[in-house]
């Protein structure tokens, strides 16, 4: 469902990422390890069709996603892949319910259940919430919803965890699973977390060798 | 949710911003209104006022002011002219219709003129209720100032001597109204009418009571034996196109009368004018360029905040046209908005003017007609609005994801 193939990519010259290739099924989980500057967040990046790679490929499915061009590319990425940040990342002017369905309309997807999701997470009562108004674990969730709300077939999640403490990160990690399953999409998280490293079976570590 | 929808939101999150830079630009358009208004409207009132009057004469002076004191009756009269020699005028070939006036008082601020039947037709004026003067001190007013003073036929009052109120009264003889007339958007709104006669009357000395219950002349000039009356103005028709050459010359050349062409004067007055609404006019684009400059920066200060929103949004599937069309959007919301404010306020401002100016030149214009030239403030400001935007837009349009949301 996933492959990536040859990928290599350097920010200078000195600086270059020895990238494993990734093939992933249906349903597939995998955690990608490796200390800051190893270059996860890159791999994240280019397999979420938002950083091209100086060469390689990325499929996703049929599509290759670095031959679509332009808009395209911004399409097939709103459609098919969810992307969670370490921060939030919410946007502020909008509520919970215009955030999802800012999502919906960027990616020119059909309408979803976006009540159904907000209960899965546990934050419908904060539908109507601005985002300053909301915990950090609760914005945290809400990203998870923004990144499941047009089901994807992909599932990103950089360093998810970071900024929440124990219980916080354990039911992030269990909801990012679940919610994979549910959608039987393909869940990369790519931390240096070690309270994340016992909830994958299937780990890589990226960096210099 | 959409673009328009999105705009809108991040809009409405700055609030105090939002408003201020509304206000700002609508406060530079609402002048550019009242500009507009007061151009086609006084330009178009002073133009029609004069329709029919190919020349003023009266006594020696400024023209300008002979054309404003007796077509607008808004400047003081410049004198006065013998009867004898108006009515040697109205004799000359050239002239084909020749309307006498005698001016000097008021009562209550508006203007009591004493002219005949002719002065009516000119306007073409229609009596809504009663009927014309026809003996000595009757008068038929116009109709703000029978609206304004609470007259009613049958209504009796002095006039004072003098153009404006608190001057001395003529407590001889009240005036007895006979009729009103209808609303005509034209100077006649604002006078009272009555015969010559009457105004001679009020300021005689001794009071001869046979001519004054004798009927009134309602065309042309009083026959009268007494050397020693005079008028203050005659308005004049043209006979031919000729005269238009040879009659002013005639007049300021060989006789002590003066002789104005309004066409002529209202030229010299909206050229004069024209340094003042060019001035306004430019203080008023000044203050448009620094709103659009306060949307470009308030706009280019939020980019920086904003890229991550940015960054997020294309990862949500938005493409680069969209972000930019998302930020030209906002620009363009702010400046609609702050376009219908403008023309609000500005008609606003103009009947403001006009209700604390009711007798004066600007009197009977309408603050609320709106004119097809207003819908060109609606361009200007979107344009504004595109151009504050544009350099904010591009900026969205190149931020790289990738490298945003990894800072």
């Amino acid at each position: 469902m996933l492959h990536t193939r040859n990928i290599r990519f350097q920010y200078n010259s000195q600086n270059s990422f020895q990238i494993p290739d990734v093939n992933l099924a249906k349903g597939e989980n995998l955690l990608i390890l490796g200390h800051s500057g190893s270059g996860k967040t890159t791999l994240l990046n280019i397999i979420g069709g938002l950083l091209e790679p100086h060469s390689g490929d990325v499929r996703l499915g049929s599509t290759e996603l670095y031959k679509l061009k332009g808009a395209e590319l911004d399409k097939f990425r709103g459609k098919n892949i969810g992307m969670i940040f370490q921060k939030p990342h919410i946007l502020a002017p909008l509520t919970v319910k215009e955030n999802l369905e800012l999502a919906n309309y960027l990616a020119g997807a059909k309408p979803y259940n976006i009540d159904g999701i907000l209960e899965d997470l546990n934050i419908l009562d904060k539908k109507n919430s601005k985002i300053s108004q909301l915990s950090e674990g609760e914005a945290q969730r809400v990203s998870i919803a923004r990144a499941l709300v047009n089901q994807p077939q992909v599932i990103l999640a950089d360093e998810p965890t970071a900024s929440l403490d124990d219980v916080n990160a354990e039911r992030v990690i269990q909801l990012l699973k679940g919610q994979a399953q549910k959608l039987n999409a393909i869940l990369v998280v790519v931390t240096h977390d070690q309270r994340v490293k016992n909830h994958f079976k299937n780990q890589i570590t990226v960096g210099k060798q | 949710m959409n673009i328009f929808k999105l705009s809108w939101k991040y809009l409405i999150f700055k609030p105090l911003n939002t408003t201020l830079n509304i206000l700002l630009l609508a406060l530079g358009l609402s002048v550019i209104t009242v500009l507009l208004l007061m151009q086609n409207q006084f330009e178009s009132k002073m133009t029609r006022g004069a329709e029919g009057v190919d020349l003023v004469v009266g006594a020696k002076g400024s023209p300008l002011q002979l054309v404003l004191s007796s077509v607008y009756h808004i400047d003081f009269p410049t004198g006065n002219i013998s009867l004898k020699d108006a009515r040697g005028l109205t004799r000359n070939r050239l002239v084909k219709a020749a309307i006498p006036m005698g001016l000097g008082d008021n009562y209550e601020g508006f203007r009591i003129v004493g002219t005949n039947h002719d002065y009516l037709d000119l306007y073409k004026a229609e009596l809504s209720e009663g009927s014309l003067w026809t003996k000595p001190f009757e008068v038929v007013l116009g109709h703000e100032v029978a609206k304004k003073l609470n007259l009613k036929l049958g209504s009796e009052f002095a006039g004072s001597h003098g153009i404006a109120t608190a001057s001395h009264d003529h407590d001889e003889h009240d005036y007895v109204v006979v009729g009103i007339l209808e609303e005509s958007g034209n100077v006649l709104d604002n006078l009272v009418l009555t015969s010559l006669e009457s105004v001679w009357y009020s300021h005689a000395e001794d009071h001869d009571h046979a001519s004054m219950e004798a009927d009134v002349i309602t065309s042309g000039l009083p026959e009268t034996d007494d050397e020693g009356l005079e008028i203050t103005t005659m308005l004049i028709q043209y006979r031919n196109p000729m005269a238009a050459i040879q009659l002013p010359r005639f007049i300021n050349s060989r006789t002590n009368m003066h002789a104005a062409s309004p066409a002529f004067e209202l030229n010299r007055l909206f050229e004069l004018l024209g340094v003042g609404v060019t001035m306004v006019q430019g203080l008023a684009i000044a203050i448009i360029i620094i709103a659009g400059l306060s949307i470009f920066i308030a706009l280019y200060n939020s980019m920086k905040e904003r890229k991550y929103d940015l960054a997020v949004m294309r990862t949500l599937g938005a493409s680069r046209g969209q972000l930019f069309f998302h930020i030209v959007l906002e620009g363009i919301i702010l400046t609609f908005i702050s376009a219908c404010v403008g023309v609000l306020l500005g008609h606003f401002f103009v009947h403001v003017l006009v209700s604390l100016n009711e007798q004066g030149a600007i009197a009977g214009i309408s603050a609320w007609t709106f004119i097809e030239e207003e819908l060109y403030i609606w361009a200007y400001a979107v344009g504004v609005g595109i151009v504050a935007s544009i350099i904010p837009a591009w900026n969205a349009y190149r931020t790289g994801i990738a490298t945003q949301l990894t800072k």
